[in-house]
């Protein structure tokens, strides 16, 4: 059952095109996580879903209602912002009970909806002081709280943590999602440009870039199965390495070979016209192993070595001085700088993606 | 010699003076009284540090000294010295013959209408202004229209006003803008609508206002609010304010009856500035409609100061734009609001080149200011208007302890 559906949206400032022809069903009880890099149009997006910009074309739709051109407060929806947003002048319990009150509902609806979801956030000794006397951690949770009294169909959250500190981040990240947990028949959609956040939060992803949505997906999926060369170094740290080959032999399973001599048969099916092409091999730094064979992907010397005893990083520069290439190996691994090595991974581990960035998987 | 060129030599001499005060003063602390050689070159440092402030504020407290401190002072003096008696000690007599006065009491009812309405006038408009004017297009036209004024000196503005309340024979053109609107009024519905139905609603309007001051000032008193700390002397100040609302409540019931049934001359041209009561009113339109571009300015920073999120939530909560205006955004400037309120209300107390070059305070239109100046400079009794001085000090220093107390409390 589709709770909000996204049909053919844009947006635009003027003549600038800000989203593309986004579709998006989201079914009740998801908890979807818009990620990209900045200035992506992820607040935009979530702002036109909020009523606080105009969708100029397509349509939106919460629990089959078209929502075009409802005012934001009748559309069901709370939303959480980066800067908390709290009224200041408000105690704690009038920032949560103001839209009740504007609603006039009635006292005892409010005070219960209050100790609610003070009872949830575990706000209940703040409840009289003033915003600027709490923590931000407190401060983002009223906020939270502002948006459950509300009681709506969908939540919306801004980037909640980037204004916390990284210790307060990790925490209130795990509260949100013990907050969904309690909360299984909400909806939730949360923005974000942290893959951190997006990974551990979600149920399903969805990576938007310059307007146009690139993949959507449960996280692993996206991690195992990335559609395109943008999503596959957008998630994952390191970003995953992409090597520049050409195919010599198409089937059911393809061989590439890189231009410095290393080679690889990859399990993923190609039609024979696509012999001869040039292809990017993608394959992530945490699959590379060093081997001795000959069967290598990359034979280099190592510019860098960073030993974090967990793991230990290995870079192979180009010439023009950036990372050509990562590896990150698990475990201490006594490696002198300069030192040759052949790397290879795993064939199953292995992407292929076309001359255009497209996976091969989805082709 | 040519005053242009005295102007210059003034401009050299004291822009040259402060250089060289500041150059030779540091100077000789530096190289002669704390020079930083020797055995005690640290000690030495430090005393030259601990002076040097000091260098710098002497010229501010100086002058501050002699050109406010001294006179203070000496008007203290001379308030309680008789003018007839060569300058002898009277003691409070000069207040006494002052508060027998019918005069100074007109001085004082009329500076206390002013200093109600001119401050809460000049603040609303401003704060209307400010809002309506962050709206639209063309809102930096409209608000350089409304700071004008600002720009205008009080007796210019005043010749203005005099002009638009200018009154001719009844056979003449009326050159007076409110002259040639009052004759267009001839007793029909129209003047009904305007000149009973509309003041009275004024009137009940400010009746409602005030008595939501009332309910505001007194509410935290009964209803003790958990982590709002209140001072000692808010509660002393909450009953006062309680006191004035309930005040103005009973008078504006009062004269909502007058206002219905009042007598008008329609048809003959109306000298405005001798109707008694009214034509103080004409004299303080002066002062709001100056005072109006500065409220705008301030008010209109403070409200551009507000996060835009806290709106967009109030939206989202569902509030109309009234709501958002009065419960999100007024309750978030209003320590700027309050601000304004108590410069405005320096202002007024002071008041003087308006009512001067209107009326002079004739037609019951005095005020303390001029009230002074008539003693002081007219009848020559520095007694009593040095003891007037005195009262207008009284009146203005509580607002001017609260305005900077809370302009520091705004700023930090
Ligand atoms: N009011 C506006 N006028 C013009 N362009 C805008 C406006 N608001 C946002 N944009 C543009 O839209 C794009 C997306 O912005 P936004 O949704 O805030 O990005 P993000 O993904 O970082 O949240 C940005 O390139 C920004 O410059
Ligand atoms: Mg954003």
């Amino acid at each position: 059952m589709s709770s909000l559906s996204l049909k053919d949206v844009c947006k635009s400032y003027g003549s600038v095109e800000v989203l593309r022809d986004i579709n998006l069903e989201i079914d009740q009880g998801e908890l979807i996580v818009f990620v990209g890099p900045s200035g992506c149009g992820k607040s935009t997006l979530l702002r036109m879903i909020a009523g606080l910009e105009t969708i100029t074309g397509g349509t939106l739709e919460i629990d089959h209602e078209r929502m075009n051109d409802v005012p934001p407060a009748q559309r069901g929806i709370a939303m959480v912002f980066q800067t908390y947003a709290l009224y200041p002048h408000m105690t704690v319990r009038d920032n949560m009970a103001f839209g009740m009150k504007i609603a006039k509902k009635s006292r005892s609806e409010i005070d219960a909806a209050i100790a609610n979801a003070a009872r949830i956030l575990q706000l209940e000794p703040y409840l009289d002081r003033l915003p600027k006397a709490l923590s931000g951690g407190q401060r983002q949770r009223v906020a939270i709280g502002r948006a459950i009294v509300r009681n709506p169909k969908v939540f919306l959250f801004d980037e909640p943590l980037s204004n916390l500190d990284a210790a307060l981040r990790v925490a209130t990240r795990i509260e949100i999602a013990q907050l969904k947990e309690s909360m299984p028949e909400s909806t939730m959609v949360y923005v974000t440009h942290d893959q951190v956040e997006a990974m551990t939060l979600a149920s399903r992803i969805v990576v938007l870039h310059g307007g146009n949505i690139e993949q959507v997906g449960a996280p692993l999926d996206l991690y195992e199965r990335p559609a395109n060369t943008f999503v596959a170094q957008f998630i994952g740290s390191p970003a995953m390495n992409l090597l520049d080959a050409k195919i010599t032999a198409a089937g059911e399973t393809t061989s590439v070979q890189m231009p410095d001599g290393g080679r690889a048969t990859v399990p993923i099916a190609s039609q024979g016209s696509d012999a001869g092409s040039s292809v990017r091999l993608g394959v992530r730094p945490e699959d590379l192993t060093i081997t001795e064979s000959d069967e290598f992907l990359v034979s280099a010397d190592v510019d860098i070595v960073e030993a974090l005893g967990e793991t230990t990083v290995l870079y192979f520069m180009s010439k023009n001085g950036e990372a050509a290439l990562i590896a990150k190996l698990p475990g201490i691994h006594k490696i002198a700088k300069g030192t040759n090595i052949r790397l290879t991974a795993a064939p199953e581990k292995l992407h292929l993606f076309d001359d255009k960035g497209t996976s091969f998987f989805y082709r | 010699m040519n005053p242009a060129l005295q102007g210059v030599i003034t401009i050299i001499v004291g822009v040259g003076g402060c250089i060289g005060y500041f150059y030779l003063s540091n100077q000789f602390l530096d190289k002669v009284l704390f020079p930083a050689r020797g055995k005690h070159i640290g000690r030495n440092i430090n005393r030259a540090n601990m002076i040097r402030p000091w260098l710098f504020l002497f010229p501010a407290i100086f002058a501050l000294a002699l050109y406010l401190g001294y006179p203070v002072i000496e008007t203290l003096r001379l308030s309680f010295t008789d003018r007839s008696l060569d300058g002898a000690f009277v003691g409070f007599d000069n207040y006494a013959q002052m508060a027998s006065e019918p005069k100074f009491w007109e001085a004082m009812r009329n500076n206390m209408l002013w200093l109600i309405i001119v401050p809460a006038m000049s603040t609303a408009f401003g704060l209307l202004a400010a809002q309506l004017t962050d709206r639209i297009a063309w809102g930096n036209v409209a608000k350089s229209f409304i700071f004008m004024p600002m720009a205008i000196s009080f007796v210019g503005a005043s010749v203005i006003f005099k002009l638009i309340y200018d009154t001719r024979p009844a056979n003449q053109d009326q050159i007076g803008v409110l002259n040639a609107i009052w004759l267009m009024f001839e007793g029909g519905p129209g003047s009904y609508l305007f000149l009973r139905l509309l003041p009275a609603g004024i009137v009940i309007c400010f009746a409602l206002l005030m008595a939501y001051v009332l309910y505001l000032a007194l509410k935290p008193l009964f209803r003790r609010e958990a982590g709002a700390g209140g001072s000692w002397w808010s509660v002393p100040l909450r009953l006062f304010a309680g006191f004035v609302a309930a005040w103005m409540i009973w008078l504006s019931a009062k004269s909502v009856f007058s206002v219905l049934a009042a007598e008008f001359a329609y048809g003959s041209p109306q000298t405005w500035l001798t109707l008694p009561f009214w034509n103080s009113f004409f004299l303080m339109v002066v002062l709001i409609w100056i005072q109006t571009g500065f409220a705008m300015v301030i008010l209109s920073a403070a409200l551009r100061g507000i996060p835009e999120e806290t709106i967009e939530a109030a939206i989202l909560d569902g509030a109309n734009p009234f709501q958002i205006f009065f419960r999100i955004k007024v309750p978030q400037i209003m320590g700027t609001i309050v601000v304004v309120w108590t410069t405005i209300t320096l202002v007024v107390l002071k008041v003087f080149d308006i009512v001067f070059a209107m009326t002079n305070g004739q037609w019951e239109t005095q005020v303390l200011a001029n009230y002074m100046y008539d003693k002081l400079f007219r009848a020559n009794d520095w007694g009593v208007g040095s003891a007037s001085a005195i009262v207008i000090m009284v009146l203005v220093l509580p607002i001017l302890v609260w305005n900077v107390y809370n302009a520091r409390k705004e700023m930090s």
